[in-house]
């Protein structure tokens, strides 16, 4: 299976050159970038999926000619789980995207783009079956550096650049870390060869799950570190930003999993700062997603949430290792990796349907659309099928992984003493909070773009896009309801990368994965009886108004003569009692330019915008201190030769002196 | 054997729908009027379900279906609270974060069916109904996972069923304070003074009233209804706490919770006759103190 695997990430390396090659002729370019993506994550997928139903773990190493280890890959179920949602949502994007880039031909480089997409898919692949560092830094870099050119994509806009280079910046201050983790773990063992890391002892295995944290808690989008997410993803082509918040960010928390059963036992504090991560990530990510007005702005801060999610599911995972209590390692380890895949299923959904968005009504403000299900009835019942998921609602697969998580908190908080129950309250009161708080940012963002009277005229003339875009969005919106309904088949998948990350063998995980089956399969029944109930409830009122007379008028207004499609609440005033309440974290900026005078001529104005207050609290600051150290030391350079000749003659003698007078034997 | 748990939910159904009655002729009785009859909800129910429909314009299938998932949530959710002691009819672990979800499901349809009509007073009642929902729910699975750690059940069925006279001798004050954190959720998540006033006919100040003003006809007796149900449902998880006593007899355990819903409904009356809705803004504070009621009942159930 490592073979398909690697085939695979042939494929796509021979898609991007052949998308080079053809970039003269854009159709064509397409047609091959985009088929070999699909090609090569077809390979991926059916290698992966076979690998989690039970093929044996595999690994190759071929000597190359780099120090420290050799080249060397392997696929076992860890990887293989991680590489499911990466294939798949990858490949359904490729196909959206030769549809979606289309508007571009012409004005823009077709066959860059998908060599640069395809060189993402081959990294993110790379980087997940890597078990070589250098090899794995490689992968990462080229992952950084293929996405950064597709967030650059539209590189005439000011705001693009801008976006690009703050991802540039934040991925690379990311990826410093990860090399002094890697540095670090050279120097305690000698090799990069992942398997050759032995077990490592206290104290310096916590400085190494820091910097793993850190290093891999940047490209996953752990508050603060989230600052370009909100930057970079709306700033992308739509299946690229499905493609980075959907699974690239993940590449995170799978590094992040494989470092920690690297590193050997866990500490119950490494399960904290995960647990204060995750609560940080989730009701921050929630909050904000909830104030903005950009569609795929609010995607991306609610990427943030989610991620937050996964990290408390993380961090139970790890209390419970650390508590003795497999039930609750599993269940926090089990409900993070099922979240990452439903995560990149729904996520994925939603940044598709706000490019067919943006594609048929020309913007993503939600407050210049509205109405839009009347004219996209497909892409808005997917939306919502996407949108309730995400907000962890019963049938559907959110609902399924957020309750791995919260059962999690809540035997935790019921069947365990000491810090280990206050880590389970927490993460219940948690995940209340922003399970709320993300039906309140899901309801409006559905209801202000596809319910309603259209705002605009462009909006009104919304069309839906062509079936290359719409079937891809339609398949996920299925897979939502299909992991929901077989939720109870679903979690017995997740037997064999649990097994991998935890010390327990591979039935005993099954065993209690059963029980959380046989648990779900109630979940199942009462999912039967809702649907069961709803069919009976259509059928009563349809019997029921048939031959009664049913008439359509204009919707109540309170006797108001002539109401418009602009008296309609807009986002930011569905959002503004909860964004008011919190408004100490998010300091919503408010320019108002009020009415004067009784009878006023001049027109007014009220706009908010929310910025990210870590951005202006906490980055802009500490950068403009750097900028302003280094500006200091501008002093030295003159650009004068002579200077520079002086320096090096000073730093020899000043060499010469240390040599002779002080570091004499 | 017909046993009491099968007949709860049936008795709900058809139940759920004379608490209104209670609470508004509690009401009637404190404003000296004579007021509706007790059965003036089967009535309403009954009257609309005759009805034809009108529907405005800009309203797709969400509107459509807002008013059914109310019901078929409400109705699930009884399927899965337990009445006297007795196990639910369905009881598995985890029940608790399925009833959290059912409520939020209906939640998402009520909440896109207003914003489906376009109208901003609906919005205007989404809007605070996302608001305080979002702050209700921390308070609701804390003072569920309050009861939880006090009985180490870890579903409905045996949370309730711990919960003894024994239970309040040994830990009152915490299971006081958690009763005192669901009351909060039950009166706010379902449209009661003082949170809000289901009587007022000012738009501006409403907020479930508001979000359904376009719904008529059947459409509309099945927001009434599922709106029944959800009365039912979160008064079962008041009364499963302040009601502890248990008998030999089944049935009379039953009958008993079912009179308890009763009185609770009086109470909501009596509660609704004697103070005045509180400003919006003060709304949120209400329902924070409901999670802190909450936590702390955690805590005191940590020593």
């Amino acid at each position: 299976m490592i073979l398909l695997t690697l085939a695979g990430v042939v494929v796509l390396v021979a898609g991007a050159g052949l998308a080079l090659l053809l970039d003269r002729r854009p159709k064509w370019a397409s047609f091959a970038g985009a088929g070999m993506a699909m090609l090569g994550c077809a390979a991926v997928f059916a290698a992966s999926f076979r690998m989690l139903i039970g093929g044996d773990a595999e690994a190759i190493r071929w000597p190359w000619s780099m120090p420290l280890g050799a080249f060397s890959v392997a696929l076992d179920p860890l990887s293989a789980f991680f590489l499911l949602p990466i294939a798949a949502l990858t490949g359904l994007a490729a196909l959206y995207g030769a549809e979606y880039l289309q508007s571009w031909t012409g004005r823009k480089s077709l066959g860059m783009a998908w060599f640069w997409y395809n060189l993402l898919a081959a990294a993110m692949i790379l980087a997940v079956i890597a078990r070589n560092g250098l090899l794995f830094l490689a992968a990462w870099e080229m992952m950084a550096l293929a996405s950064f050119f597709l967030v650059a994509f539209e590189d005439e806009q000011e705001r693009v650049r801008e976006a690009a280079w703050t991802y540039f910046i934040a991925t690379h201050l990311g990826t410093a870390f990860v090399v002094a983790l890697f540095a670090l773990l050279a120097a305690q063992t000698g090799t990069l060869d992942f398997d050759a890391f032995g077990p490592i002892s206290a104290p310096t295995s916590g400085l190494l799950f820091i910097l793993a944290v850190i290093g891999f808690g940047a490209k996953a989008g752990f508050v603060p570190l989230h600052v370009w997410l909100p930057e970079a993803h709306p700033a992308a082509p739509s299946h690229v930003s499905a493609v980075m918040s959907g699974v690239m960010i993940k590449t995170g928390i799978y590094a992040l999993l494989r470092m920690m059963t690297l590193l050997g036992e866990p500490q119950p504090w490494w399960g904290w700062t995960l647990i204060a991560i995750g609560l940080a990530s989730g009701v921050l990510g929630a909050l904000f997603a909830l104030a903005q007005h950009d569609l795929k702005r609010l995607l991306a801060y609610c990427s943030v949430e989610n991620i937050g999610i996964i990290a408390l599911g993380l961090g139970l995972g790890v209390l419970g290792y650390t508590a003795r209590s497999p039930l609750l390692a599993i269940l926090g380890f089990g409900g993070a990796l099922l979240h990452v895949l439903n995560h990149a299923i729904f996520k994925g959904l939603l940044f598709l349907a706000a490019g067919a968005v943006a594609h048929g009504a020309g913007t993503r403000e939600m407050d210049r659309l509205g109405g839009l299900l009347k004219r996209m009835p497909w892409t808005g019942a997917a939306f919502a099928v996407g949108a309730a998921a995400i907000c962890g609602l019963p049938p559907l697969n959110g609902f399924v992984s957020e309750y791995l998580v919260f059962f999690g908190g809540f035997l935790g908080g019921v069947s365990i003493s000491g810090h280990f129950a206050t880590a389970g309250f927490l993460a219940v009161a948690a995940l209340a909070l922003i399970g709320g708080l993300a039906l309140a940012a899901f309801t409006k963002a559905f209801g202000i773009i596809f319910l309603g009277e259209a705002r605009t005229e462009a909006a009104g003339r919304a069309h839906e896009p062509g079936m290359a875009m719409r079937f891809p969005i339609c398949l996920l919106a299925g897979a939502c309801l299909l992991i929901g309904f077989f939720a109870p088949v679903t979690v017995l998948l997740l037997a064999r990368p649990i097994a991998a990350i935890l010390p327990m063998g591979e039935h005993a995980v099954d065993g209690y994965l059963l029980a959380m089956a046989a648990q779900l399969r109630w979940f199942v029944l009462l999912a039967a009886v809702l649907a069961a109930l709803l069919a009976a409830l259509a059928l009563l009122r349809s019997g029921l108004l048939a031959g009664r007379s049913v008439t359509e008028r204009g919707t109540w207004d309170c006797g108001y003569a002539r109401p418009t499609a602009r008296m309609q609440y807009t986002a930011s005033s569905f959002a503004q009692p909860l964004v008011d309440l919190f408004r100490a974290v998010l300091r919503t900026r408010r320019s108002l330019d009020a009415p004067q005078g009784t009878l006023p001529t001049k027109s007014a104005s009220l706009s908010t915008a929310t910025g990210d207050t870590f951005t202006h609290k906490l980055f802009r600051p500490a950068f403009g201190g750097v900028t302003r150290l280094m500006e200091r030391m501008r002093g030295v350079q003159h650009g004068r030769v002579q200077l520079y000749v002086l320096y090096v003659a000073l730093t020899l003698v000043a060499l010469l002196v240390w040599r002779l007078g002080v570091a004499r034997p | 054997m017909i046993e009491p748990r099968h007949a709860a939910p049936l008795l709900a159904l058809a139940l759920a729908p004379l608490m209104t009655g209670i609470i508004n002729r509690t009401k009637a009785f404190f404003a000296g009027r004579q007021g509706p009859p007790l059965l003036q909800a089967y009535f309403d129910l009954w009257k609309l379900l005759r009805k034809g429909a009108v529907y405005s314009r800009a309203t797709t299938w969400v509107f459509r279906a807002g008013p059914m998932v109310g019901v078929a949530t409400g109705a699930a959710a009884l399927l899965i609270v337990p009445l006297g002691g007795e196990p639910a009819l369905l009881a598995f672990p985890g029940d608790i974060l399925l009833l959290a979800g059912l409520l939020a499901l209906a939640r998402f349809f009520i909440i896109a069916a207003a914003l489906d009509t376009g109208s901003a007073f609906e919005g205007m009642g989404a809007s605070r109904e996302a608001q305080f929902s979002a702050l209700a729910e921390p308070a609701l699975l804390l003072s569920l996972a309050a009861l939880a750690r006090l009985t180490g059940g870890l579903s409905l069925s045996d949370l309730f069923r711990d919960i003894t006279p024994a239970a309040w001798v040994e830990n009152g004050p915490a299971l006081a304070l958690a009763a005192a954190a669901l009351v909060i959720v039950f009166l706010a998540e379902n449209a009661r003074i003082p949170v809000d006033d289901p009587n007022t006919h000012l738009e501006l100040t409403m907020i479930h009233e508001v979000m359904v003003l376009d719904h008529g006809g059947p459409d509309f007796a099945y927001v009434l209804y599922g709106a029944a149900l959800k009365l039912w449902v979160l008064g079962a998880l008041v009364i499963g706490v302040l009601v502890p006593w248990r008998g030999p007899n089944p049935w009379a355990n039953l009958a008993a919770v079912v009179a308890g819903l009763f009185v609770l409904s009086v109470a909501v009356g009596v509660v609704e006759s004697c103070m005045a809705r509180l400003r919006l803004l003060r709304v949120p504070q209400l329902l924070t103190v409901a999670g802190v009621f909450a936590a702390l009942a955690i805590i005191l159930l940590r020593r």
